[in-house]
């Protein structure tokens, strides 16, 4: 009898601790939501729970002249897409060297992949602001994709190398026998059986642009040219004074499909990156 | 078949290709495969000679006249040219050695293979090349040259008073690390900032890694119902965008209109200067950071901890062990044996977390007698050196320092990762 009343202690313990993470995650994510639907554009007079709630802060910025948020959506989405594609073919192209063939320079490759992800990107920042500069892709949703494609190479081909290194060798060799060439194997083979973490990457990448705004609040310059996070970021930059409510209402349409998206995808990545990791 | 012939010297062929690519070729009486190299090594020099002997003199000496020469440009073009040196001195030796190989053949008086079988031996040997060069391309301009840049920044006198078209740019050497460790200013800056970052690094990381462990045994209870319910909020921090959170706690945690403040800390009759005391920002960013890190943990460890077999608890029970020692020798070793590159990462990542420090307080607040803010870490100074105040050789030479620590990090990196005994063939 003791003993299960002990069990009993412990288990609504444990939920109440879960229960006190539930608020902590909650209460932001809440009050995120009921500031986009507070009248007004300032913390000052909003409320958690706002006397009169108000759809004003999403018409606006789906309707009004003014707002350049359709604009910032369809960048990034052109981003995001480019960056996708891209990102997948030159990481597989690679990954699979790396994983299948043997050649000069291989094992350097490998650490220099391991070392270069650890290093941030703005430590480069500088000089990719001067190239982009001396290229004229400057304030170009090119120059930004481009830099994106080239940065996500270290970790994503890491990634799928360890996934492609899962992929029994047999499967080639059986391939190569009926006369597969290195393509061949490649395209019909590595591709269609990576296809999980081939997904991932593409998402992920896809995701990306949606949610950086360090990089292209430096390389761009024009508002036509916003992604969404240097759009929602310049509607706050002026320390919260103004429009708090409406970055709330721009903030959760991007934050809502993402997480949903993520919430599916999470456990794939999760496969990934401990195969990846342990296995390499 | 030919024949045998020993006065064909190996070490002439290598000299004659070491002097210009395919004249080894020409003398193994290879003539096809000769006039081939010659033909590129040729339009090679033809392309790139005005330019790699631009690139180089500007690299040495970044300039002679000012505003015609503009140092900066003249410093990238001399690493664009070091790249594509040692690129072509890569296929140069490797020209060598076909030379060398080729002699040797026909000294011993071996066939050689048909044009054919070459160019199919080329096509199999060749083709992870093929596949690398398009991302390494990509890599070495995006990545390392960029890097490369930093890391020659860091040896010059680049900054607000030095800087291109109006000045040249000059080589000071170890000028400015020293002026980091010696002018008081950039001393005291520099070492609140180094000890900040450490121990930002260290609790941030350790809170979320140890959050994580701890919701991921509470949720794999099995008394526990509801577990994929409980999972997926659970999850929710990580997958909203951090910029969005980031900046929405910066507003919560305001000083005077915040939620924190005005609904949460007031029933306690508490007000907190979250964003004016470097203390208290230090608290919230930490606080902060934690509950946008502990999720990926969780997952992690969640996964993990779902692939320990159950034979090894069962054992431990007829042994009669504790909860205590079941956690310490099967379930701990496990987890972290399968998830310590990842944790590693994440003590690199936070040590480099420039979007929370940034978007929270923008490093803020400002603090008497230093030059960077009272939460700035070692990389959101450097971007406050490189974008306001324009200290370009400081920035860099910083960044270098957190080049190094990264390396560090990375090394233990290598020692824990079997991928290097896998080898990869045909």
């Amino acid at each position: 009898m003791n003993r299960k009343w002990k069990s009993h202690i412990e288990v609504t313990l444990i939920y109440l601790f879960i229960a006190f993470m539930f608020v902590v995650i909650a209460y932001p994510l809440l009050w995120t939501i009921s500031m986009s639907l507070n009248p007004g554009t300032s913390l000052y007079s909003a409320s958690l729970i706002p006397e009169k709630w108000t759809f004003e802060h999403y018409k606006w910025l789906f309707t009004s002249p003014e707002s350049d948020y359709l604009l910032w959506y369809k960048n990034s989405l052109f981003v995001a897409a480019a960056n996708a594609v891209l990102s997948v073919l030159f990481t597989a192209l690679i990954a699979y060297a790396f994983s299948r063939y043997q050649f000069v320079g291989r094992k350097t490759g490998l650490y220099l992949f391991l070392v270069l992800q650890m290093f941030p990107s703005l430590m480069a920042m500088v000089a990719l602001y001067i190239l982009l500069n001396m290229l004229h892709l400057l304030d170009s949703l090119w120059g930004l994709i481009l830099i994106y494609v080239g940065g996500q190479i270290p970790f994503n081909a890491w990634l799928v190398k360890g996934y492609f290194d899962t992929i029994p060798r047999e499967l080639d060799e059986a391939a190569r026998i009926d006369g597969a060439g290195h393509f061949g194997v490649f395209f019909r083979i590595m591709l269609p059986l990576a296809k999980p973490i081939l997904a991932v990457v593409a998402l992920f990448n896809f995701m990306a642009p949606f949610t950086d705004f360090l990089l292209p609040s430096i390389v761009l310059r024009d508002p036509d040219k916003f992604t969404l996070a240097v759009g929602l970021f310049n509607f706050i930059s002026d320390r919260f004074a103004n429009n708090f409510t409406r970055f709330a209402a721009g903030s959760i349409l991007i934050a809502a499909p993402i997480a949903v998206v993520f919430l599916f995808l999470q456990r794939y990545l999760i496969s990934g990156l401990t195969a990846g990791g342990t296995k390499g | 078949m030919p024949e045998a012939n020993v006065r064909h010297r190996p070490a002439v062929a290598m000299a004659l290709s070491l002097l210009f690519a395919g004249l080894g070729q020409l003398y193994n009486r290879r003539y096809v495969k000769g006039i081939l190299f010659i033909i590129i090594e040729a339009s090679f020099l033809l392309t790139f000679y005005n330019f790699l002997n631009i690139g180089l003199w500007g690299l040495v000496t970044l300039g002679e006249i000012p505003m015609l020469d503009h140092s900066i440009f003249l410093l990238i073009q001399g690493l664009v040219s070091v790249i594509i040196i040692v690129f072509a001195a890569a296929l140069h030796i490797a020209n060598i050695i076909d030379a060398r190989n080729d002699a040797r053949r026909r000294q011993r008086g071996e066939p050689f293979p048909s044009l054919i079988e070459s160019c199919r031996h080329a096509w199999d040997r060749g083709f992870p090349y093929i596949f690398v060069t398009p991302g390494l391309v990509m890599l070495l301009f995006i990545v390392v040259l960029p890097l490369l840049f930093m890391v020659s920044l860091a040896f010059t006198d680049y900054n607000l008073y030095h800087s291109p078209p109006r000045h040249l740019l000059n080589w000071v050497g170890f000028e400015n690390f020293k002026n980091l460790v010696s002018i008081p200013i950039w001393k005291s800056t520099f070492f609140s900032v180094l000890a900040w970052t450490i121990v930002w690094t260290v609790v941030a990381t350790t809170a979320q890694i140890a959050l994580g462990l701890f919701l991921a045994l509470l949720v794999n209870d099995p008394r526990i119902k509801f577990k994929r319910f409980i999972r997926t909020v659970l999850i929710l921090p990580w997958a909203v965008p951090a910029f969005v959170t980031i900046l929405v706690f910066a507003a919560m945690f305001n000083d005077k209109f915040g939620a924190i403040n005005r609904e949460v800390l007031s029933l306690f009759g508490l007000s907190i200067p979250w964003m004016t005391d470097p203390f208290w920002t230090k608290v919230a960013l930490i606080l902060i950071q934690t509950w946008l890190g502990f999720p990926f943990v969780f997952a992690l460890f969640t996964g993990v901890l779902q692939s320990i077999s159950r034979d090894w608890y069962e054992a431990a029970d007829i042994d009669g062990a504790t909860r205590w020692q079941k956690f310490k020798s099967i379930t701990l070793p496990h987890v972290l044996y399968a998830t310590a590159p990842l944790l590693i990462m994440q003590y690199a990542g936070n040590f480099n977390n420039f979007n929370i420090i940034y978007l929270f307080n923008d490093g803020g607040p400002a603090v008497r007698g230093q030059n960077a803010g009272g939460t700035d870490i070692l990389i959101s100074w450097v971007y406050d050196l490189t974008f306001t105040t324009n200290n370009y050789n400081m920035a860099a030479a910083i960044s270098l320092i957190i080049g190094l620590i990264v390396c560090g990090f990375a090394i233990y990196q290598f020692r824990r990762t079997r991928s290097f005994k896998e080898e990869g063939n045909i």
